[in-house]
């Protein structure tokens, strides 16, 4: 699937939702699947810092395309974490950079989005961007 | 004498009756600041509405009512914690600046290469963080109170401490992340039998405990207007005169100075030598507004009214399963700091809020505390005498409904 029909279903899945309660089930149901970095990589190198929870993450390229493995002590942040995985794992550096991150707006994580958020969203988003501007360079 | 009247004094601060998410706001953050009542927002806008004007300096009519005021403000601060005279009373923007004056200012005075500072493992980053930058240019050592798992300091350590001969003392009264209410009177006596300075962090007393400077006999006590129904951008720092009088400025320029030439500068005097530039002169006047507002009350009932809730709180947060307090000191005031096991706090502070519960989730600026506790932070739910136990009935259901959620 490209990186929009991704979002389309993410967006349709949080859809369902009118309830914020609901929306957040979902984040910690997606937390709880999240794929989880390798042991080896869980330290501070791999660390996103604007988080009031700690986040790791690594990046692999593998045939062109980048895979994302993340963990965090928060679960919430972790099923955050978890739904760029989905949208950006399997993906081209080159799309990667081209996407359009509206979708966040349309499932109700705008809020997250701001810079003065403590969960990061926004510092995911960059280092997302900047595994896949270093690995589109290589 | 007003009596305790909750419902009343609810109606004085409007911020209060409103909804959050579609859910009557409950505030319990009162750590990080108060909300503020009528009085003192009407105080400030009074001022810039008629009196503004800058003040020490003009001849004019409005420059001499500024003035006026402004230092009506000091004297009715230092009325409040009882110090000797007003003079003793420097205006800051609050407890950081002053604890930032005090670093710079006493510690050019006391403290030379290789001394020592004591502070404690309790200590919020305000109260630390500026005493290391100092010790680390004058490439000295600070020194720390060792605390207990309960959150309550080791006197016999501190004495230890003491025998190491340090310049400086400068520890909170109440701890901001676990309650602690540290026993400084006894503290400072310790402190002063071998001739050393104390400084107070007074940041989570002044709204909730009756000050004596005289009383506790310390040597600077510092504190936040915001934390204490008055605006932000106030705070004081109270200093015995005889150490302000030998302590250098911190800041220069403006109000600050007696002769100036391109040699030489001479300075005034106490306390307007600590008060370069233009002082917040408005949210001073809110501040004596709000000293006059905590006087309005019987200080004994809005105490054990605090405490009452305390206790309920941590009585009904005890019945849920996995809760733990960080910081069970048997004397503790205003908060209330807790995990619940294999719940993260910010998870845990992100669901309640979507319920209309505000409060602090996280180190709360004292990341050693949460270090010594071996923990990312905590959620603390702090109160102010405008606070219900509906409301904490309110918060402790959000709770457990968050924590079902993230189990």
């Amino acid at each position: 699937m490209t990186i929009k029909e991704i979002q389309d279903s993410i967006v349709e899945e949080f859809s369902m939702f009118d309830d914020w309660m609901d929306r957040y089930a979902m984040l910690i149901e997606m937390g709880k699947e999240c794929p989880i970095i390798d042991p080896q990589y869980r330290n501070d190198n791999y660390l996103i810092n604007g988080c009031q929870s700690r986040v790791w993450l690594h990046a692999e390229l593998k045939d062109g395309k980048i895979y994302f493995t993340a963990d965090s002590d928060a679960v919430i942040t972790k099923g955050i974490i978890n739904l760029l995985i989905k949208v950006f794992s399997g993906q081209t550096p080159a799309d990667i950079l081209a996407a359009d991150m509206g979708f966040l707006d349309e499932i109700g994580l705008k809020e997250h989005l701001s810079p003065t958020r403590s969960n990061g969203l926004l510092s995911m988003v960059k280092q997302m961007m900047l595994y896949a501007e270093v690995m589109n360079n290589n | 004498m007003n009596h305790l009247d909750i419902d009343k004094i609810r109606k004085q601060f409007p911020v209060l009756d409103q909804q959050v998410y579609g859910k009557p706001l409950v505030y319990f953050d009162n750590a990080a600041t108060t909300q503020k009542p009528l009085c003192v927002i009407e105080r400030e806008r009074d001022y810039y509405l008629h009196e503004n004007c800058n003040i020490h300096r003009g001849v004019h009519y409005l420059s001499q009512m500024a003035t006026e005021a402004y230092e009506n403000a000091r004297k009715t601060v230092a009325q409040f914690v009882n110090a000797r005279q007003a003079q003793e009373i420097v205006f800051t923007r609050g407890t950081t600046e002053s604890l930032n004056l005090l670093a710079t200012s006493l510690g050019q005075l006391l403290v030379n290469e290789g001394d020592k500072v004591v502070v404690s493992a309790m200590e919020h980053h305000s109260n630390m963080v500026p005493w290391q930058q100092m010790l680390m240019r004058s490439k000295g050592e600070l020194l720390v109170i060792r605390m207990d798992k309960k959150g309550v300091l080791d006197l016999n350590h501190y004495e230890e401490l003491l025998k190491q001969r340090p310049k400086i003392v400068s520890i909170a009264h109440i701890s901001n992340t676990l309650g602690t209410v540290n026993p400084i009177k006894e503290m400072i006596a310790m402190a002063h039998k071998y001739n050393i300075p104390v400084v107070v962090d007074g940041a989570q007393s002044m709204a909730h405990q009756v000050i004596d400077v005289q009383d506790l006999d310390c040597d600077f006590y510092v504190f936040s207007g915001h934390k204490m129904y008055a605006p932000m951008g106030i705070g004081g720092l109270y200093g015995k005169m005889e150490w302000l009088e030998k302590m250098p400025p911190y800041q220069f320029g403006g109000e600050m100075v007696d002769t100036v030439s391109f040699e030489k500068t001479t300075f005034n005097k106490v306390p307007f030598k600590f008060e370069a530039g233009t002082p917040n002169v408005g949210a001073a006047l809110g501040l004596e507004t709000a000293v006059k507002f905590i006087q309005s009350f019987d200080r004994q009932e809005v105490e054990a009214y605090e405490d009452e809730l305390l206790e309920y709180a941590t009585e009904q947060l005890a019945n849920i399963e996995g809760t733990r307090f960080i910081g069970q000191a048997p004397k503790r005031n205003g908060l209330i700091s807790f995990v619940i096991d294999g719940i993260h706090p910010y998870d845990l502070g992100t669901i309640i809020d979507k319920m209309g519960v505000a409060v602090r989730t996280g180190h709360h600026c004292a990341e050693p505390v949460m270090t010594f506790f071996g923990i990312p932070g905590t959620v603390r739910a702090s109160f102010a005498m405008y606070n219900t136990k509906e409301e904490i009935d309110i918060f402790v259901k959000a709770v457990e409904r968050a924590a079902n959620m993230l189990k």
